[in-house]
């Protein structure tokens, strides 16, 4: 018998007891649809995951001072002050496979324009900071070198900040105050989203440094908060985390045996780290949907040997007029696979559509991903033979007689 | 008459339960059956015909002694190749018809060729040829439950024949037949066998049935109490040229 006549055979048998069939192939319906709803929503977590690290900027390198230990008393990470304006110096000069590197200090302010007023955290920067962070602007210009020599009271607005103080006007050329001071506003900045940490990017004010040093900066004016480094390409970032940490222990002094008072973080791996967890939420969601798999291979084992059973007459048929038991075999094999694959082709469509509803409905960014539709069909497919089997060797076992005797 | 015979048992036994009290079904039976033949396989139930004809169509296997089909010793052979016989050699009818339902006649009957590795179109042409030979032409597209009894046991038949056997093997074909419909079967049964020379084999236990045959062959016990002609106060339900020549039926086998 050919593989036509066979499927031919097999979907008539299936489509006398629609009924059965469908209830049948309910678990792995189930199963193939969760298997590729879940993918599809995995996909698209790490999706975000790796658009909020590309956001922060390509190859970006951050340092911040370490913790302060005095007498034993550990303060958290960024609030001792180990990391000065001359270290940055330092780094800038010596560390050869960074491109960038910009120094940003940051301050909680209530900027005013006008009537408006609006809080935000206004950052204290050099015009590298628009190279490292990859953020440039959108409207005006980012401000200088020359703004930083002349101590220019120019600033930059993040888009949130610039909606809340001008609204749908035009800010440039216009004058914001910050503590006071007047600021010309020179440029906003394009839109960077939510941070990995989930924290409106855009809701910020850049200045130059200088002018942070000057006029807000008080008494810390030579601290550091946190400085963005951009290293030469992906691959070299390691290599620039070890020549920045080299660097700064030799500044600060530190034996061998101490720990660094200050921490790089490479972005490299924050993604890597993030993407773990991904991964790893994924596999979860993944093998609970395969449980359902199998749980849909024990029910069509299960309708496979009723089947069998009901049809002994019909196999002994067969039998008598010359069938081997390899066609007896093939035959019932054929039925159960068909019937497992017509499950899993109703759950890639379900799955999809399970997919796509999460999306509209929640808003959560799914992927649906064709090369795991066509994996979870070949599975289907697959549990269709794993669990078919023993029904069809059962059948093809039977003896001619007796199968025609059965009533 | 071919010098091998078409059906030659020696010694044949069957025994059920041989765990607990054997029941001996068919005990030491001899016998052969030549080209051409038709033969009646008469006897109580329970004599053992039923059983003999389940090992000559293969679908039984004997505890002992020795079967030849066709010169071939089926004893020997693997389950695959006693389907190959089945399917090549041997058209079995039932009494119970055997059809497969919910598919119709003309697919019935295709079955045997479906196993034999026959093309689509080959096995529809040659399938409305058996139904055609044996005058259900017309009906081929219906399905079993559709047809009269005697219908049936004729798609039973076409079935049989299909693959073109030497050898029909027939379990009570009429067992579930009215008389009209017995009778008309019992012509189809003679004409294959004057006509297209195919040796047949019926089991029956009505009188008028077995004297349609040449030859008769009563079990009694599992054993062969009476091998010859059909007795002469037996009527044949049907006449056949063998019954005209009334002097000596047995001599003129051909």
């Amino acid at each position: 018998m050919n593989l036509f006549t066979l499927l031919r055979l097999a979907l008539r048998v299936i489509s006398r007891n629609k009924a059965r069939a469908m209830l049948t192939v309910l678990g792995i319906v189930i199963g193939v649809a969760a298997v590729i709803a879940m993918v599809a929503l995995g996909a698209g977590a790490q999706q975000n995951i790796a658009k909020q690290i590309a956001s922060l900027g390509s190859n970006l390198i951050i340092i911040i001072p370490g913790t302060t230990n005095i007498a034993g008393v550990r303060g958290g990470g960024g609030s001792s002050t180990t990391v000065d304006v001359d270290d940055i110096d330092a780094l800038r000069r010596e560390v050869k496979s960074i491109t960038h590197l910009a120094p940003a200090n940051r301050q909680q302010v209530q900027i005013v324009a006008g009537d408006a007023n609006w809080g935000t955290t206004v950052q204290g920067t050099t015009p590298a900071f628009y190279v490292v962070r990859d953020w440039r602007t959108d409207v005006g210009t980012e401000h200088s070198e020359l703004d930083e020599a002349a101590h220019n009271k120019v600033c930059v607005l993040g888009k949130t900040v610039a909606a809340q103080l001008f609204g749908t006007d035009d800010p440039i050329d216009q004058w914001v105050r910050i503590k006071k001071v007047p600021f010309r506003v020179i440029g906003v900045l394009s839109s960077k989203g939510q941070s990995p940490m989930g924290q409106d990017q855009d809701d910020t004010v850049v200045i130059p440094f200088s002018v942070f040093r000057q006029r807000l900066a008080g008494t810390q004016r030579d601290q550091i908060q946190v400085a963005y480094a951009a290293a030469l390409d992906a691959d070299s970032s390691q290599a620039a985390v070890d020549e920045m940490t080299a660097v700064l222990r030799q500044r600060h002094h530190l034996r061998e045996s101490a720990d660094d008072d200050f921490s790089i973080r490479n972005l490299a791996d924050m993604a890597a780290a993030s993407r773990e967890v991904a991964d790893s939420m994924t596999l979860l969601l993944g093998s609970i949907a395969g449980v359902s798999l199998l749980v849909g291979g024990i029910g069509i084992m299960n309708t496979m040997l009723v089947s069998v059973t009901e049809r002994t007459r019909e196999i002994g048929i067969r039998l008598a007029v010359g069938a081997k038991s390899r066609d007896i075999l093939v035959q019932f094999l054929v039925e159960a696979v068909v019937l497992s694959a017509f499950g899993g082709a109703i759950g890639v469509l379900v799955g999809w559509l399970v997919a796509r509803l999460l999306n509209d409905a929640t808003g959560w960014v799914t992927i649906f991903d064709p090369t795991v539709a066509a994996l979870a069909f070949l599975v289907s497919g697959a549990v269709g033979v794993f669990f078919g089997f023993w029904p069809a060797r059962r059948a093809a076992q039977l003896d001619p007689i007796d199968a025609l005797r059965y009533e | 008459m071919s010098q091998v015979p078409v059906i030659d048992a020696e010694n044949l036994q069957k025994v059920y339960g041989a765990g607990g009290t054997p029941v001996v079904a068919l005990d030491h039976v001899t016998l052969q059956v030549h080209q051409g033949e038709f033969v009646a396989v008469v006897g109580a139930s329970g004599s053992g015909k039923s059983t003999f004809m389940n090992l000559i169509g293969l679908l039984d296997r004997p505890t002992g002694g020795s079967l030849r089909l066709d010169g071939v010793d089926v004893a020997k052979l693997t389950p695959n190749q006693r389907a190959t016989v089945r399917n090549r050699k041997v058209g079995f009818v039932f009494q119970g018809f055997n059809l497969l339902r919910r598919t119709s006649a003309l697919e019935n009957v295709e079955l045997p060729l479906l196993y034999a590795g026959v093309s689509a179109h080959e096995r529809a042409e040659a399938a409305k040829r058996a139904l055609t030979q044996v005058g259900l032409g017309e009906r081929m597209g219906h399905m079993p439950n559709e047809l009269s009894g005697g219908q049936q046991q004729r798609v039973a038949i076409a079935r049989a024949l299909v693959n073109q056997p030497a050898l029909l093997l027939a379990d009570e074909p009429t067992g579930n037949l009215d008389s009209t419909t017995t009778r008309e079967i019992l012509k189809l049964f003679v004409d294959l066998n004057v006509n297209h020379g195919i040796t047949v084999v019926m089991v029956t236990h009505e009188n008028d049935v077995a004297a349609v045959s040449r030859r008769v062959v009563q079990f009694k016990d599992g054993r062969v109490v009476m091998d010859g002609p059909p007795p002469a106060e037996w009527t044949p339900a049907v006449p056949a040229p063998w019954h005209t020549a009334a002097s000596a039926p047995t001599s003129e086998v051909a």
